[in-house]
């Protein structure tokens, strides 16, 4: 492999390092307040890109990018107002199973309103041959998009949630949630926001990516998958490891696109999630001694 | 067995033959095509249902399970092993007597592996697979346990759609039919096939299969292990205080409910004479947790009724192109409103009145 090659590989890998990274964090933000993993991540991703790019012919492309993250954040409101909020204490079997088929009842209205056609969102900067040139690298404008959207979701989040009285309210909920009670904290406020919150981030990934990954009605499962992944690979909950994950991740499919064929890319993620999953659940960042005193 | 489950099982049996002779009075007998499919989808349910219900291990990978029974014994059994009937595996097989000659429809020679050896290869890989997966993945909980299986069906699902031995996206057709029993005497051979004038033959074999299934089940969450399974969904560290081997039991009704769904995948790929990679999917598997969910996590017979209903209602096309949204919405409704099934709503009622007395 030469070093240009090299380059290129990592770059790839970087770029869908990030969109896997912004869809754990999506994970996670939820988990964090509710002890909930919402199987249907996935599908506000496919969301956000979809709703974008019908609002495109009616709007300029920040302000139907805006509008989808805007109405992706209020679909995710209404998903936890309508099957979440007022369960009392559910297993988190039940809440498993609610929440597949929530993504499947996402997946099957999409299928109905856009059809199976595969779309995109534009270029935001040039076209799809425009790239420039990092010493004899070729990268598109897109990749760059990526990767800030990724970087600044992510300083944003953790400002969010040092700085702010709602993030850190927030944080009192997944902390301790009884204590988060006495303090007069309304914790299923708290929740709703974290599934809004989480569905906008999936949104705007969504958005972000659509150029280069392309959008459909099932676009969400693979992303949930390899989303969830990462999110395991950090440690549940842990935002910023699950950064160092999602690259990590992206770069090693990206690399092994050399060495297996590429229908078999998928299964190279999901064969990774298995073995750390058996060799170390709580994540290659994550604390094993914190993690068996959380419920699941 | 208990009085009460013989009752049951006599009442099924009895339903089975009334459907039939009631499909030959009224001219209908077009529906037995889809109630012998329901059936082989029953088995699959009712396995998966010991597991969720009573094991409380979530499994949605099992759709995996099916496709390994079906997909095998359908290209061990149609693939033509004359080119490379020298290789020693080929001849070890022979020697067994695994192998059978058939002339395809143009005459050729075929040499392939007989149903019978196919299907016990076929369903010895879905546990030994269950197995060597159960061991580690069994020892997560909740969240991790659902996305492991969740993997291993998707890892799956992509293997058959990138493997030409396995047809990729056309999956396997031209599947021979699957003699069970020799002519014996005077009585015709029992063949699994989906030819027309063994319609009747089949739908009797696909509800016997289901029934033993059933039976089976039932004797094993009557009897010692099946008070251990109960013990470890209600609580594990108090079944591992009393002395349950929590992860042995885990395990082992793991592997079984995996054959069961290999036994369903081998037969129907016999009937159809077929198998494409959509019955490996992710949403088949959830499917299936659906039906469990909605027969009630702890009552087999709901799972039953619920599992082969839904599916024939399914089968027959009734929902249209909103078939998955209809299992997706069904899945959300019986687990927020009736999270013990949906014969048990009144249950739901009851305790809700009696929560408002209080």
């Amino acid at each position: 492999m030469t070093l240009d090659l090299f380059f290129q590989y990592l770059f790839a890998g970087i770029t869908y390092g990030s969109i896997y990274a912004i869809v754990a964090i999506g994970y996670n933000i939820i988990y964090n307040t509710t002890g909930i993993i919402n199987f249907a991540q996935g599908e506000f991703v496919m969301l956000g890109g979809m709703i974008a790019i019908t609002l495109l012919p009616l709007v300029p492309l920040p302000v139907a990018i805006a509008l989808a993250v805007g109405i992706t954040m209020l679909i995710g409101a209404v998903i936890e107002i309508l099957f979440i909020r007022w369960l009392e204490s559910p297993s988190v079997l039940r809440l498993i199973i609610i929440t597949i088929g929530i993504s499947i009842l996402l997946r099957e209205i999409a299928l109905h309103i856009w059809g199976e056609s595969i779309r995109s969102l534009p270029y935001f900067y040039g076209n799809e041959i425009t790239t420039f040139s990092v010493g004899s690298v070729h990268l598109s404008p897109q990749v760059l998009w990526v990767i800030a959207t990724c970087s600044v979701m992510v300083a944003g989040l953790s400002l969010f949630f040092k700085f702010t009285p709602t993030g850190r309210e927030m944080r009192a909920c997944s902390a301790n949630r009884t204590a988060a009670i006495l303090c007069g904290i309304s914790t299923r406020n708290m929740v709703t926001l974290s599934f809004m919150l989480s569905a906008g981030l999936g949104a705007l990934a969504g958005c972000v990516m659509s150029p280069i990954t392309y959008t459909q009605y099932d676009s969400g499962t693979g992303l949930a998958i390899k989303g969830f992944t990462v999110a395991i690979l950090g440690g549940l909950g842990n935002s910023m490891a699950a950064v160092a994950a999602g690259l990590l991740l992206g770069i090693i499919e990206a690399f092994s696109v050399s060495v297996v064929p590429l229908a078999f890319q998928d299964a190279i993620a999901i064969t990774l999630l298995l073995i750390i999953l058996f060799v170390k659940p709580h994540g290659i960042f994550g604390s094993g001694e914190a993690a068996r005193l959380k419920d699941f | 067995m208990k009085k009460k489950n013989s009752l049951k099982i006599l009442s099924l049996c009895g339903f089975v033959i009334a459907v039939q002779l009631l499909t030959l009075v009224t001219g209908t007998q077009y529906f037995l095509t889809q109630l012998t499919m329901s059936a082989y989808y029953g088995l699959v349910v009712i396995g998966l249902g010991v597991l969720m219900g009573y094991a409380g291990q979530i499994s949605i990978g099992h759709a995996g399970f099916f496709a390994i029974g079906g997909y095998l014994s359908a290209a061990l059994t149609t693939h033509n092993l004359l080119g490379v009937a020298e290789n020693p595996l080929v001849k070890l097989l022979d020697q067994v007597g695994f192998l059978a000659m058939s002339q395809d429809i143009y005459g050729d020679q075929l040499l392939t592996v007989s149903p019978w050896a196919a299907c016990l290869i076929a369903v010895g890989a879905a546990g030994l697979i269950a197995l060597v997966l159960g061991v580690p993945v069994l020892k997560l909980k909740g969240h991790y346990l659902a996305m492991a299986t969740l993997g291993f069906g998707t890892i799956i699902y992509r293997l058959l759609l990138a493997t030409p031995y396995f047809g990729e996206a056309d999956g396997i057709s031209d599947v021979p039919s699957f003699t069970i029993l020799p002519a014996l005497g005077s009585l015709p051979p029992i063949v699994i096939s989906g030819d027309f004038s063994l319609r009747v033959v089949n739908y009797y074999v696909a509800w016997g299969v289901l029934i033993i299934g059933m039976i089976l089940l039932l004797n094993l969450i009557d009897s010692r292990v099946g008070r251990a399974l109960r013990s470890l969904h209600s609580s594990e560290e108090a079944a591992e205080a009393v002395g349950v081997n929590t992860a042995g039991f885990k395990v082992g009704v793991f592997v079984l409910s995996a054959i069961f769904a290999a036994f369903a995948g081998v037969f129907i790929t016999h009937y159809n004479s077929g198998i494409g990679p959509s019955e490996a999917s992710v949403m088949k598997s959830v499917r299936y947790v659906a039906l469990v969910a909605v027969g009630g996590m702890t009552n087999l017979w709901g799972m039953l009724i619920m599992g082969v209903s839904l599916t024939f209602l399914s089968l027959r096309g009734v929902f249209g192109s909103m078939d998955d949204a209809v299992f997706g919405v069904i899945l959300i409704g019986v687990m927020l409103f009736a999270p013990n099934g949906v014969l048990s709503v009144r249950e739901f009622f009851v305790t809700r009145k009696k929560e408002t007395a209080e």
